[in-house]
Formats: structure tokens, C-alpha cells, sequence
């Protein structure tokens, strides 16, 4: 398996330590006794900091305005539809290039994983953003238990499909084919920065975000950051993945963040970070690698990146 | 019923809808007086009425409306015929301008919260982005027909006036043309205007085949 360096993540881009452990040590109870949630919130209280000072977009919004087509088109309508969805019980099949692949429960999968705080900007394909306080285990120590060969090139991430309960999925207009996939190079997937979120404000994640677990990999837009996962492939191969599949020449593979390469649909050189008001719209300047090159820009070196979009 | 009969029926008919003005501007005013508290209510309590990304939900919300005028300004006319129903005539200036307001609010719009009127993003947009390209297109297309809706250009123009006209045709089918590029999935709603415009055009094709036998 590949070795990584620590990123060197600004201090402003994390959590003071303090307020880190304490929320983990709740968090992680909150995970253990479903009834904890509320009281791990009201405990750990408001003391996530943005990245480099950034405001916070508040819960309301990060739970009530998703694009989670398998619930509608509407960035409504997950929060009004995914309580369809049975997250519990949850079973992840595993396969492909590793050395245990098999049917897991989520909770196997999970167990004794450390749960961290991970403040990230979230920057959707479509120009708008949010800064979105993520509790969440690191990819990489989810993949090791599996024990990926050396052929593993490739990680292949599958959404639940389960048409009776995710009514998007059952929709004859729809040009998606379900289930939604999506792909990492093993190196991304492994990078520091990835995690899968279990949680978000301190609280499980609603299933509008993904429940019970969703891929966070924040320099790439958010249609990468698959969710509710019920398959874990390795793979020698670049799978595909379901936005390149259903517009190729509009969605790539890779979809790091990038104020150079613009959708064909609308320039991606500026975002509305929410909340955005109808007279002051919180326009901003979109970051290459949506403010992470730092810790990832080595990942892609000596790619044409506008090739690679 | 045949467009040789619709002349004998160009009599008014009695008693007709109640109040049929207040009825119609009730129709297309309605939406946009939605809109109209909406947004003052968005002003007051941000995030309420309008959502998370209230510049798009703005944009998206006239040019929806937009669509929806321009294709009943086009059902006025074959309607009046297929049902008889002269006095439905009155209201083809009203619906067209209406659509032509929302339509414009919608650029409006668009240059305000989305673009905020930065004018080399608007100019890329114009030439790079074939659905914006076509959706002005189809805008720029209504604005003479806009500015001759009034009785003194319609007698000015004569003939030429009816010719002029017919670039709604062209301007719905731009503007439909504009909505299927930018839809991403769900093509239903597409599909729908697109049925209404095709059935509202083979009216007037198969009117035009009768009328020219």
C-alpha cells in the first residue's frame, strides 16, 4: 500500500484541539446510543470554526437544500423524501481487488474507527457553496480493513438502490441510470483529507445528507462525494462514474475543484456560498482545489488538468 | 368545426365569463404578485420564502412563468377558432405582454443575482454557452413584437404587422430550445411544454393547410 505524508493543514482549518476531543468523545457516544445525539450537541455547543475564519453555513441549510436526485430534483425534496429511505439495518458489499471482500453490517465496518471533527468547504458543480462542520472516519482506515491488493488501482463507491423507498429512482423522466456510482483513484481515496462522514453538526447524518455514511473528498465537487454507500469495489481499472456516464462531456472523473475549466454550462471561476441573499449573494472567488492544493495539488502532478476535468 | 364556420361565429357570445378581465389579469398577474411578497419577505427574513439560493430560485421562477405566458399567449389563437370563442381575441396582447414582462424580469435577473452584472462573465456566457446564446436570442426576438403590441403600430404595419408577429413562433421555440440545454435530469417538464408548443403549432399548420386548400 502507498505511504502518505501528514498534510500540514493550517491551524485555521481545524478544530482547537480541545473542543475536537471532547465533541469526538460525544460524538463517538452518539454513535454508540442512538438517544445521545441531541445531548452530545447541546454539550459540544457551537465551537466549529470555518476554514480560514469562514462563516459556518448554518444546519438548516446543509440538511434542507441537497441534490440527492434518488429523492427528486428539487433541493427540497431529499429533506422532504429521504426519511423514505431504512438506513438501519445497513450492509456494505465489499469486493473486487482485497483480500476480504464480503457482505459486512455498517456497524462491523465502522467499529473502533475513530470519529474526527472535519470542518470542510463544499463546493457543488453547480456554483454554490457551503462550509459544512462533518463528523467522519478517515477513508483510508476504512479501505486498510479490507486489505486492497496491489492490483487495487481504483475504489468504486455504489448508493443504496431500492426504487420502493428512493422515489427519484422510480421517476421515467429521469436520464440516470440508478444505482448512482462513483470512482477514486486509490490514492485520492487513501488521501488524509477523505473520510466517510457519519455525522454532521454533531448530530448522525440525516438520511437528506447521505445516512448512515457518505464519502467527503472537499477539493473535488460535491457530485463525487457520494452517498449513502451500500458497495465498496477495488478495481485495476477507472470505474466509471454516474454524471460522466449520463453527460460525458460535462462531468469527468477526476471533477477537482477548478476556477480554470468551466462547466460548458456556466462558468466555475466564482461560487454563491450559502447563505447567499437575494441583494448581497456572497459571491466569491472559487479556489483551485477548492482551497486544498496545498495538501493535494501533488496528487495531480504533471496532469493537464483541463484534459482531466 | 371548420375555419369556414368560425367566421359566422365572430358575433359575441352572451354572457361570457364573469368579470373575464379581472379573471385574466388574475392569471397572469398572480404569479408575479407572488413573487412581488416573496421577495419582501426574503428581504425581511433571508432564507424564508425563497430558500437557501434565492438568486437562482428567482431566475428559474420567471423564466418557468416566462414559458408558461408565452405558450397560453400562443393557445389564445387556436383556441378562439377550435372553440369558437371569439372574444378570447382580447386577451392575445394581454398574455403576450405579460409574457414578455417575465421573460424580461427573468434576464433581469439573471444579470443581477446570478451574473451581478459582471459584464465579461455576461459576454462569455452570451458566446460560450449555446443555451444562453439561445435563450436571448429568443428574448431579443419578442422585444419588437412587445414594442408594436399598441393598436397604432398594428395599424401602422398593416400586412406586416401579422408577419411580424409570427417571430413568437420562433421566439417560443428558442426559448423551449433554452430550457431542454440547461435541464440537467428530469426531462417531464421539458417534455410537457414542448407536447403543448408542438400541438399549438400543428393547429396552426393544419388552419393554414384549410385555409389554403
Amino acid at each position: 500500500m502507498p505511504r502518505f505524508k501528514v498534510p500540514a493543514i493550517p491551524s485555521s482549518e481545524i478544530t482547537s484541539e480541545s473542543a475536537f476531543v471532547s465533541r469526538r468523545r460525544f460524538v463517538g457516544a452518539a454513535m454508540a446510543l442512538p438517544l445521545a445525539g441531541a445531548a452530545a450537541r447541546a454539550l459540544a455547543g457551537d465551537t466549529w470554526t470555518g476554514p480560514d475564519g469562514e462563516a459556518l453555513t448554518p444546519e438548516a441549510i446543509v440538511t434542507g437544500y441537497n441534490n440527492f436526485y434518488e429523492f427528486g430534483l428539487d433541493k427540497t425534496d431529499p429533506a422532504e423524501y429521504a426519511h423514505e429511505m431504512t438506513v438501519d439495518p445497513w450492509r456494505v458489499e465489499v469486493s473486487g481487488e482485497c483480500a476480504r471482500p464480503g457482505d459486512y453490517a455498517y456497524e462491523d465496518v465502522i467499529k473502533g474507527l475513530t470519529v474526527e471533527d472535519r470542518v470542510y468547504r463544499f463546493r457543488c458543480v453547480e456554483a454554490w457553496s457551503m462550509v459544512v462542520p462533518w463528523q467522519g472516519i478517515s477513508l483510508a482506515d476504512v479501505l486498510a480493513r479490507f486489505e486492497p491488493t496491489g492490483d487495487a488501482r481504483f475504489v468504486e463507491f455504489t448508493t443504496l438502490h431500492r426504487p420502493a423507498e428512493m422515489r427519484g429512482q422510480r421517476s421515467v423522466f429521469s436520464s440516470i441510470d440508478w444505482p448512482y456510482v462513483e470512482g477514486l483513484r486509490l490514492d485520492e481515496a487513501m488521501h488524509p483529507l477523505t473520510i466517510m462522514a457519519v455525522g454532521v453538526y454533531g448530530r448522525d447524518l440525516p438520511n437528506q445528507n447521505g445516512a448512515p455514511w457518505r464519502l467527503v473528498v472537499p477539493w473535488k465537487y460535491g457530485f463525487k462525494s457520494i452517498k449513502s454507500v451500500v458497495k465498496i469495489r477495488f478495481t485495476r481499472r477507472q470505474p466509471r462514474n454516474t454524471w460522466n456516464l449520463t453527460a460525458p462531456d460535462e462531468y469527468g472523473f477526476f471533477a477537482n475543484v477548478n476556477p480554470q475549466v468551466d462547466h460548458p454550462r456556466w462558468s466555475q471561476a466564482t461560487e454563491r456560498r450559502l447563505p447567499s441573499t437575494l441583494f448581497s449573494p456572497n459571491r466569491r472567488d472559487t479556489l483551485m482545489f477548492n482551497g486544498y492544493g496545498e495538501q493535494v495539488a501533488s496528487l495531480y502532478a504533471g496532469m493537464d488538468l483541463r484534459r482531466h476535468f | 368545426m371548420g375555419s369556414a364556420t368560425s367566421e359566422a361565429a365572430l358575433r359575441p357570445r352572451a354572457g361570457s365569463l364573469p368579470a373575464p378581465k379581472l379573471v385574466a389579469w388574475l392569471i397572469c398577474a398572480g404569479p408575479m404578485v407572488w413573487l412581488g411578497y416573496a421577495v419582501a419577505v426574503e428581504i425581511r427574513a433571508p432564507g424564508s420564502l425563497l430558500g437557501a439560493d434565492p438568486g437562482e430560485a428567482v431566475v428559474l421562477y420567471l423564466g418557468e412563468w416566462g414559458i408558461r405566458m408565452l405558450l397560453l399567449a400562443l393557445a389564445i389563437t387556436p383556441l378562439r377558432r377550435r372553440l369558437a370563442w371569439p372574444a378570447l381575441a382580447r386577451w392575445r396582447r394581454l398574455t403576450g405582454l405579460f409574457a414578455f414582462s417575465y421573460l424580461a424580469l427573468h434576464l433581469l435577473a439573471y444579470l443581477w443575482f446570478l451574473a451581478g452584472f459582471d459584464w465579461r462573465a455576461i459576454v462569455e456566457d452570451l458566446t460560450e454557452r449555446a443555451y444562453i446564446t439561445v435563450g436571448a436570442a429568443g428574448l431579443l426576438a419578442l422585444l419588437p413584437l412587445a414594442l408594436t403590441s399598441t393598436r397604432g403600430w398594428q395599424r401602422r404595419l398593416g400586412r406586416r404587422w401579422r408577419k411580424l408577429h409570427r417571430l413568437v413562433f420562433a421566439a417560443a421555440g428558442l426559448g423551449l430550445l433554452h430550457l431542454l440545454w440547461l435541464t440537467k435530469d428530469g426531462y417531464g417538464e421539458v417534455l410537457a411544454y414542448g407536447a403543448v408548443y408542438l400541438l399549438l403549432m400543428g393547429e396552426r399548420l393544419d388552419h393554414w393547410r384549410r385555409t389554403h386548400a
